[in-house]
């Protein structure tokens, strides 16, 4: 399992635009892709539960990347968070 | 051919094929099924159905107004992809034994809820969108398709009546004209016929579903509708229709013209608008400005309470792409007959002098501010007045504008943007009329709503077609409070306009200018005849 930490820069903080792509971009990935907030966590291609985690600008979230293809699904997904979010 | 007879808005003829427009009723059934399977399978395949909707309207969004708007639709469908929100419908359904249609109503309900409670405005407005989708799989389930209640092909649409949040939602584009079973010359659907210059017919109490899809001639200038109307009539009446074009392709060389008397007297003709959907209607009719902006739609549109942000996002849009052009916007002016569920406003036994407009701003002042926020950061973009309605009293003018103060004060602290927007205040109540020398003192521009003067002045319903015979927009008590409140105004050096349906009745124009009002704001299409009436006037005669 590789992870990272990320701060949230967006003025609206991880809302439901991103939170749609990055759904549908974790859904084509093999890798279980996990979004933790303190201790509230959802699955990236969840988008209400995303939305549910009510990520605000400014807040520190954790992003963890597990799976066969662990490697080249984190680099995707932490190039994703640091352009859009 | 049949005939119906009502009573005509506008002068002017429509021909087309009639729609009939019905609001649907949904009732849920709380009915058990025997075959659960087979309501997961009808749910997946609305689900499918409403995602394609979305995608089309997203591709109808982007081309007609762009990313920004267009959004929302890949949002919606993105929404309905989701696992958790389709899992807990299967659920209901698998577990409960219970319809789709209950399923989906519970479990988006739900899920509605959760973001409503989240602590975050944001989040909280996305609620909305889940009742949005929500709705749009009802209708799928349940065989409502709502493109088909307006159609999907200009028509002459026919109701029952028109709500103001339905006026507000029609596709404007594929309106030839209407007809309405109910309804009074100054109800909704009149007043959008006039703004945007459509024959309509209100009283028709001919109206029958079996019109459907007929063709039809909507005869404004005769008050009635044929349908199936002869080969005759509809030659005749179809040159008549070109005339009309003619005439006002002859009002158009009146652009760029200044509203100018024959003696020499300049006065303002600005447009009243609801909603940034018609900063294009302002422009096409060279209106020097918009002398009412009713900011109801941001509320009307609105499931729940609209945000600082959506509401500073359409307020920019207008003062941005019309500047240097003055903007007014009146505050929220909802209660009475503009109703919204999430405000949770009591019934009143007598709504139009009830709890309304900047009685409520003044009461739910955090509700207020959030508006007055939103324009004061809307300011800095432009020209922008802003307009207090149903004002009674100095001492509620002096509280709008505390209040105006504190987010000044507030925003300035932000470091916010912010321009010098001027104040002003609708003069639409008797009181406001004879405490007018007071009242112009403290601001500084008056807009005499004439519509709700009327109604107040003759204590006439405006909404009871019944009481039409008893009514007279020209009645002499209504002119002698516009001229009172003109010379109050000019006694203190502040301009006096009038933003109500009166102000586009070219028979008081010259009344208006003998009067020595400043300004007249009208519905866009009035705005050119308002300026050829203005120019054909000599004040020395």
């Amino acid at each position: 399992m590789k992870e990272f930490n990320y701060v949230v820069t967006d003025p609206v903080g991880i809302h439901a635009r991103p939170a749609g792509t990055l759904a549908k971009m974790a859904k084509g990935l093999e890798s279980k892709v996990v979004i933790w907030k303190g201790e509230k966590c959802a699955e990236a291609k969840k988008l209400m539960a995303i939305m549910s985690l009510g990520v605000k600008q400014g807040d520190e979230v954790k992003v963890t990347v597990e799976g066969p293809n662990e490697e080249a699904d984190f680099a995707t997904v932490e190039t994703f968070f640091k352009e859009n979010l | 051919m049949k005939v119906g007879t009502g009573k005509s808005i506008l002068n002017g003829i429509a021909i087309g094929k009639i729609k009939i427009y019905k609001a649907p009723k949904l009732e849920i059934s709380g009915e058990l099924v025997k075959d659960p399977q087979a309501e997961v399978a009808r749910f997946n395949d609305a689900v499918e159905k409403a995602i394609e909707q979305q995608n089309v309207l997203y591709e109808k969004a982007l081309e007609a107004a762009g990313e920004e708007s267009a959004e929302i639709f890949s949002v919606h469908a993105m929404m309905l992809e989701d696992e958790d929100l389709t899992d807990a419908v299967h659920e209901v359904i698998t577990r409960g034994k219970h319809t789709a249609e209950y399923a989906t109503k519970q479990a988006f309900d739900n899920q509605a809820e959760v973001f409503a409670q989240m602590d975050d405005p944001y989040m909280n407005a996305r609620s909305a969108d889940i009742y949005d989708i929500e709705q749009a799989v009802l209708n799928i389930l349940m065989g409502v398709d709502t493109d088909s209640m307006q159609g999907t092909e200009p028509a002459i649409l026919v109701a029952e009546d028109l709500a103001p949040s339905e006026t507000v939602r029609l596709d404007k584009s594929l309106l030839l004209g209407m007809i309405t079973r109910e309804g009074s010359s100054n109800s909704h659907t009149a007043i959008l016929a006039r703004s945007m210059n459509l024959p309509a017919l209100i009283q028709c109490k001919e109206i029958d579903d079996s019109w459907d899809g007929k063709m039809a001639i909507l005869d404004g200038y005769n008050a009635c509708v044929y349908i199936d109307p002869t080969a005759d009539l509809l030659e005749t009446l179809t040159a008549r229709q070109k005339e009309d074009e003619k005439k006002r392709a002859l009002l158009q060389e009146l652009k760029g013209q200044p509203n100018t008397t024959i003696d020499g007297t300049t006065i303002k003709v600005y447009a009243n608008i609801g909603g940034p959907s018609d900063i294009g209607a302002v422009q096409v009719n060279d209106a020097g400005g918009v002398g009412l902006f009713r900011s109801e739609f941001v509320y009307l549109n609105s499931k729940t309470y609209p945000t600082e942000d959506e509401q500073f996002q359409a307020y920019k849009l207008a003062v941005q792409s019309l500047a240097p052009k003055q903007v007014i916007i009146r505050t929220c002016d909802i209660g009475a007959d503009k109703k919204v569920d999430y405000m949770e406003l009591d019934p009143e036994e007598n709504p139009a002098l009830g709890y309304r407009a900047v009685r409520i701003c003044l009461t739910r002042k955090d509700f207020f501010k959030t508006q007055l926020r939103a324009l004061l950061r809307a300011s800095a973009y432009g020209n922008l007045g802003i307009m207090f309605p149903m004002i009674i009293s100095l001492r509620e003018l002096n509280e709008c504008k505390v209040i105006l103060a504190e987010c000044r004060k507030e925003l300035e602290a932000e470091g916010v943007k912010m321009g010098n927007p001027s104040i002003g205040i609708m003069v639409e109540t008797p009181a406001a009329v004879l405490c007018a020398d007071e009242l112009a003192q403290a601001c500084d521009f008056f807009s005499i709503g004439t519509n709700d003067l009327t109604q107040y002045v003759c204590a006439i319903d405006r909404q009871n077609a019944k009481l039409e015979p008893f009514s007279d927009t020209h009645h002499p008590a209504v002119l002698r409070a516009i001229r009172m409140t003109i010379e109050a105004g000019h006694r203190h050096g502040i301009w006096v306009g009038i933003c109500g349906e009166l102000g586009a009745d070219l028979t008081l124009t010259e009344t208006f200018l003998r009067m020595g009002i400043d300004e007249l704001s009208v519905n866009p299409k009035s705005v050119l005849p308002l300026r050829k009436q203005i120019r054909s006037i000599d004040l020395r005669a």
